[in-house]
């Protein structure tokens, strides 16, 4: 079991603010990502709930007991760090047996729950090593083997990919993605990466200034923003906002259209504009056209769609995509 | 041509170094040697290096006047054990400093400084008659005491510098694994500054070794470590400077012995941080 509710949960330091009152449900099993701009209080959020940091107001319930003032260690969750926050002076082994020996368990089960959880993360063949001779993937894993033996309600994630490069921070997704369906515990992840976000959650919380934005599901929040600044955060590349006579037209402060939304022609057309910068991925082709009287526009086109610097083009966009906010910002 | 400046730069810095190195060493050599001249020579103008005639004399008379076992046990007892003690109050401290602070730590940590600036014998009245009232004094325990206090702000201004170093999210890590805050400073703080804990120890045991003032006003013959062992042969019936030398070459030698062998951790401990 590992359900989490936050009741007007509240930090200040001092007399900032940093998060106003914050109410939110998280399910037994959820996978729930919180994503924001940098500082926007996401970390100081799930470091609440781990209990590193002390709430200024609200409570913390877990599994139906309000933990608001308990040690990190009584609340049985488990935690990875951004920085993996591995025991440097221990080896792979005695890192994933700490929580268990900390637990005063015995020796044999300790044993044969480290020895799975190596099995499970393919480190058995490093237990031996201490952690200064691993690479960057195989301290996340781990951390994350530190995590799992101890059978938490919940794992909190702290931004556990950004250390990481590229191509590895694609394949962590994936295994911790799996390692979710395997467990089927609750999990928290914090990240400033809309992709991880979108690709890893089952449920995700936009965080700005301490504040929700929205929660929803991945295709809720993409096909619904509640206001501008969903809609800006969530998709890439980032929705394209209009503001002006173009929006007014579709009686709207601020009308959003996403860039694979928008149909490209050569010869008519609702705005015309200029090509300028052209991004091909191979897949697809971004194109980034300076449209008279509705400003600069970014449109997703077929990999193999062929433009040139400078030539006139005609965009339409889809008026069962379109997004229409109004003057504060929400979605009409 | 730019090797050979560079060869001849290498010759000169070496020189230059082991000038200066000699000139510092002096002292302790010219020590040494005056330990094995007669009182005669040992006064001699112009002095003899080191053609004359060697004796152990001194070193016979000196053990045979005094106990020198006692006082190196003095010695051993009083600064491993102020040491010791420091470093039980300091972890601590340090941790609470390092890991936990407030608005005002730096300026305790600044306070703590402080005391060391103060001349020690301001406080010595005061403390002679606590210690006369306590019957710490000529006490091994009450030189333990005040060593411990005379070291204490260097011991947690060291340990706080190398505490500073270890990243806050281990520590972190080991309270969501469950560890206690003593578990957390016994399994996870403590090994990894052991590096910062030696190298603070070994220091401390040398400072609490070497010092003068409180053994020497403090102690009078049950308690007197090896400084007050020195010190005995400048007596008001006239400068021994055989004997004195004698003296100071076997109450020094234990301590460069150790330092030699720890110079390793001594360097790192005493440069720690001032790169960065």
């Amino acid at each position: 079991m590992g359900s989490i509710t936050l009741e007007k949960v509240s930090k200040s330091f001092g007399t900032t603010s940093v998060i106003p009152e914050i109410d939110l449900e998280i399910n037994d099993g959820e996978f729930v990502v919180f994503v924001g701009p940098s500082g926007c209080g996401k970390s100081t959020l799930l470091r609440m709930i781990a209990g590193l940091e002390d709430l200024s107001g609200g409570r913390i319930i877990i599994d139906g007991k309000d933990m608001s003032n308990e040690a990190p260690a009584k609340r049985g969750l488990s935690m990875v760090f951004q920085s993996y926050a591995l025991y440097p002076h221990m080896s792979v082994y005695q890192n994933i047996a700490f929580p268990l020996k900390m637990d005063g368990q015995e020796k044999s089960a300790i044993d044969k729950k480290v020895k799975d959880a190596a099995h499970t993360l393919n480190l058995t063949s490093y237990l031996d090593r201490r952690p200064g001779q691993l690479s960057g993937g195989q301290r996340q894993r781990v951390a994350i083997g530190r995590a799992i033996v101890r059978q938490p309600k919940a794992f909190l994630f702290d931004e556990p990919l950004s250390n990481l490069d590229a191509a590895l921070r694609g394949n962590m997704r994936l295994e911790i993605s799996d390692l979710h369906h395997q467990l089927k515990t609750t999990m928290i992840y914090v990240t400033h990466d809309q992709v991880e976000a979108m690709t890893m959650a089952d449920k995700i919380v936009v965080l700005n200034a301490g504040r929700i934005e929205q929660v929803g599901s991945p295709l809720e929040l993409y096909k619904s923003p509640r206001n501008v600044f969903v809609a800006g955060f969530i998709g890439s590349p980032r929705m394209n906002l209009v503001s002006g006579a173009a929006a007014e037209k579709h009686n709207a402060t601020t009308l959003g259209v996403r860039p694979e939304h928008v149909q490209i022609s050569k010869t008519e057309g609702a705005w015309k504009g200029t090509v300028g910068v052209t991004e091909h991925l191979g897949s697809d082709t971004f194109i980034h056209v300076d449209a008279d009287g509705v400003g600069k526009i970014t449109v997703r086109a077929d990999g193999d769609f062929a433009t040139e610097h400078g030539q006139s083009i005609y965009l339409t966009p889809d008026p069962n995509r379109l997004h229409r906010f109004d003057a504060n910002g929400q979605a009409i | 041509m730019a090797r050979s400046v560079t060869t001849q730069r290498k010759l000169i810095f070496t020189i230059i170094g082991w000038s200066i190195g000699f000139l510092i060493f002096f002292p302790i050599l010219w020590t040494f040697l005056t330990s094995f001249k007669t009182e005669g020579t040992a006064v001699a103008t112009p002095p003899q290096f080191l053609f004359f005639d060697w004796t152990l004399e001194n070193y016979h008379e000196v053990q045979s006047r005094s106990d020198y076992g006692k006082h190196v046990m003095n010695s051993i007892v009083i600064s491993v054990g102020s040491t010791l003690l420091g470093l039980a109050l300091a972890i601590p401290a340090a941790w609470a400093m390092a890991f936990s602070p407030t608005k005002r730590t730096k300026d305790i940590l600044m306070w703590m400084l402080s005391t060391k600036m103060m001349p020690s014998v301001g406080v010595l009245v005061p403390l002679y008659l606590i210690f006369r009232d306590w019957g710490l004094l000529d006490s091994r325990l009450g030189l333990v005491a005040v060593l411990t206090m005379i070291n204490l702000p260097i011991i947690v201004w060291m340990l706080y510098t190398y505490f500073k170093e270890i990243p806050g999210e281990i520590l972190e890590a080991a309270r969501m694994d469950g560890a206690s805050l003593m578990k957390e400073i016994i399994y996870v703080l403590t090994p990894m500054a052991v590096p910062g804990i030696a190298s603070t120890m070994l220091l401390n045991i040398i400072l609490a070794w070497n010092e003068a003032f409180w053994t020497l006003n403090l102690t009078a013959a049950n308690a007197a470590p090896l400084t007050a062992f020195i010190a005995s042969y400048s007596s008001p019936e006239g400068l021994f400077w055989a004997k004195l030398s004698a003296a100071s070459t076997m109450a020094i030698a234990p301590i460069l012995i150790m330092g030699w062998f720890s110079q390793k951790q001594l360097v790192r401990g005493l440069t720690f941080g001032a790169v960065k």
